[in-house]
């Protein structure tokens, strides 16, 4: 049945675009968009990818024996956060949504300033201010983590479009979830950065939920990368748990903003393997058969596949790996736990650069007053 | 009568209105098949289905202002948005066209929709899960402000601002939202707005609170009762318009001030209550009014519980002001 019938067929648009894939079932790399990574830097990848998905199983943990109080994860999604960042280059500046930590690892932020940040504490970079997940790493080109959905995307093309106007080529890597296509930001960002040809990739994990709320109740197109077209932007789809083809297709959206032809609208196809956070019980809207599908796509065992059959990896290995990590994580997870919360004062602090005098006030009143009983009721 | 929470309670009164009046509906972000985040719509999707009960696209500026389209129509459109903290992109809908439809229309469009959201801290729920921004709707002409404490009151309270003819929002403690237990009769009653409440007499000085804040103030008010200061402590339940004579009678009753709220000082909601008491009232007055409220800071995560205006920070104040 046609389901436009009265819509004449030169209105309606192409067929949705070939989803780019690169590494194959077998293990072989499809040559057309293969990135040519050397070992060590699909070695680094994979590192990368497990040291997220090792982390994230330790953080819903402590999250679950009550020693931090949330964590939202990558679960399924490793693949796409970090072959994403990856493929920016050194002095290209990355703008989160807060489900992806892993790349701000991988940027460098430290370890323990983000142990820090997930506990909230005195050693915390921002003092305990947010929630966990709202890492900020400045030196890393990493900007700070915001809950509300969809504000860092305008955030991202006006960076780059301030390099740019400056004279300088500075892309920007913005991530965003299915979700946040709904976003006025999203319509926003899209259109300035159409219009005014800025160097932006916009990452769209399409992991099928927002929340509860499935990728149908978000858009009636049947992909997020033909949102793109509409603003005069390429848009691309890429299978998100395919590491190869998220660095191919990032890669070449860099390459665009260098040359000065604007930006690319990447729809990386994952899943949400875990719930929405900790906060979440996806078992209320979502059957668990509807997982297995997305198992076998795991990014994680795929790309491992691959290392396997170039003899890079093996489970001596992988065990080292697991080690070093576990090893690294309880000792950051030690020193944080050490920490006192932060000092009273750091209240005050950071809202202004210098605090005006009801700022000044408060703080002795508050200091001067009765501490607050710790405990949540 | 049944027992319940402040969720179940809205709830009830959601499925009610629902059932009366088929114009009732309920839309927002994860509120059909899961009910709601808080679980407050919890299985409306499943008696009234998709049509009336709807997941909508993640956009609060979409939610609201397809809502006042829905209203201009005649539909009672009910919107959650899933914490008030993300209620901004949808500011412009609502100070901007929905407060002001039925002015700038001469009466011709009066669009009436009731935006339920929950607000406040204690939830360990960092800047944007914790705001409590009353403030900034009050301030504008034409929306009137609702905050229940207590399940009674969040029932009684949602079906009058159902029923009023004007743009109401239903601010909803969510640090109390399963914490407040009480008798919810189960047959449909209007608490009215406009109607604040004195849950506890007493002769010393007034306490003015609402949402989570009033159990803090009713534990400072017995604290100060053993220390021989009687705080009367009001729940306002409307912000907006507040009920200005309950206030009056019990400060002059009185003659002393506490407002406590957990907003940020400035310009807070107690910046309003003390200016209306000290034109109302100053010639009764014996001691300055106190604010006791939130820090003009963004709320904080680790010290969240030294930023509200908890008991221990409610009952030196009361104590003050009591003997000051
Ligand atoms: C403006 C705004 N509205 C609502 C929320 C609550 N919320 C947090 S995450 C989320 C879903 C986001 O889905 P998506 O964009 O697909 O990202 P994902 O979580 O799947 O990575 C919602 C509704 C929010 N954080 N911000
Ligand atoms: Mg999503």
């Amino acid at each position: 049945m046609d389901p436009m019938p009265d819509i004449p067929a030169t209105f309606r648009s192409e067929q949705p675009a070939r989803v780019v894939r690169v590494l194959s079932d077998d293990g072989t790399l499809d040559p057309r968009h293969d990135p040519r990574l050397s070992e060590s830097e699909v070695l680094e990848i994979y590192r990368w990818m497990v040291t997220t998905r090792q982390l994230d199983e330790r953080l819903v943990a402590l999250q679950r024996q009550g020693r931090i109080g949330f964590h939202v994860g990558s679960l399924g999604e490793e693949a796409a956060i970090i072959g994403a960042a990856f493929a920016m280059r050194t002095r290209d500046w990355l703008f989160p949504c807060y489900r992806e930590f892993g790349a701000a690892l991988m940027r460098g932020l430290p370890l323990q300033t983000f142990v820090d940040n997930m506990f909230g504490n005195a050693n915390d970079t921002v003092r305990g201010r947010q929630m966990p997940n709202h890492s900020t790493h400045r030196a890393s080109g990493w900007a700070s983590v915001s809950s509300p959905v969809g504000t860092q995307i305008t955030q991202a093309v006006g960076f780059s479009w301030g390099a740019k106007i400056d004279g300088k080529d500075v892309a920007s890597l913005v991530y965003f979830g299915d979700g946040a296509t709904s976003s006025t930001d999203f319509h926003s960002g899209m259109n300035f950065a159409g219009v005014f040809k800025v160097p932006v990739v916009f990452l769209c994990r399409n992991n099928g939920w927002a929340i509860s709320v499935p990728v149908e109740r978000q858009t009636a197109t049947r992909t997020f990368a033909e949102k793109g077209p509409a603003y005069g932007i390429p848009g691309v789809r890429v299978d998100g748990n395919d590491v190869f083809a998220v660095v191919s297709v990032v890669r070449e959206a860099v390459r665009r903003g260098e040359q000065g032809l604007g930006p690319t609208l990447v729809e990386a196809i994952t899943y949400r393997m875990g719930g929405h956070s900790t906060s979440d019980d996806p078992n209320r809207y979502r059957a668990t058969d509807e997982l297995k599908p997305w198992a076998e796509r795991d990014p994680l065992e795929r790309l491992r596949h691959y290392l396997e059959r170039r003899v890079w990896w093996d489970d001596r290995k992988e065990q080292a790996l697991i080690a070093d990590i576990d090893q690294r994580f309880r000792a950051a997870v030690a020193a944080a736990e050490k920490a006192p919360p932060p000092a009273l004062e750091t209240l005050f602090e950071d809202v202004y650069e210098k605090p005006p005098w009801h700022l000044q006030e408060q703080r002795v009143e508050l200091l001067r007053g009765v501490r607050a009983p710790s405990s949540h009721s | 009568m049944p027992q319940m929470n402040m969720v179940q309670a809205v709830n009830e009164a959601l499925r009610s209105a629902m059932r009366r009046d088929k114009r009732v509906v309920v839309l927002g972000e994860d509120v059909g098949k899961v009910g709601g985040v808080f679980r407050v719509t919890a299985g409306l999707s499943e008696e009234f289905g998709e049509e009336r009960v709807i997941d909508t696209p993640l956009s609060e500026n979409g939610i609201v202002g397809c809502a006042v389209g829905m209203a201009l129509y005649g539909m009672v459109p009910v919107v959650e948005i899933q914490f008030s903290d993300f209620i901004w992109p949808a500011y412009d809908q609502i100070v901007n066209e929905l407060a002001k439809y039925r002015y700038r229309s001469g009466g011709e469009y009066p669009a009436k929709l009731v935006i339920r959201t929950p607000v406040g801290g204690g939830i360990k729920g960092g800047h944007y899960h914790s705001q409590h921004p009353e403030a900034a709707f009050i301030h504008v002409a034409g929306l009137k402000v609702v905050c229940p404490s207590n399940p009674y009151d969040a029932k009684g309270l949602l079906l009058a601002s159902i029923q009023d003819p004007d743009p109401v929002l239903f601010f909803e403690p969510k640090r109390v939202y399963r914490a407040a237990k009480g008798e919810v009769p189960e047959h449909d009653y209007l608490v009215p707005l406009e109607s604040a409440k004195v849950v506890r007499p007493g002769r010393h000085v007034t306490v003015l609170a609402y949402g989570a804040m009033l159990y803090e103030a009713l534990d400072a008010a017995a604290k100060a009762a053993e220390k021989g200061v009687e705080a009367e402590v009001l729940d306002l339940r409307t912000l907006w318009p507040v009920d200005i004579a309950a206030i009056v009678t019990s400060v002059k009753h009185t003659g002393r001030l506490v407002v406590v709220h957990e907003a940020p000082r400035t310009c807070g909601f107690g910046a309003e209550l003390v200016s209306l008491v000290v034109e109302r009232c100053f010639y009764h007055l014996e001691a300055p009014p106190v604010r006791v409220t939130g820090f003009d800071t963004p709320f904080p995560y680790t010290l969240e519980m030294e930023y509200m205006p908890l008991s221990h920070r409610i009952l030196p104040a009361l104590l003050d002001c009591a003997k000051s």
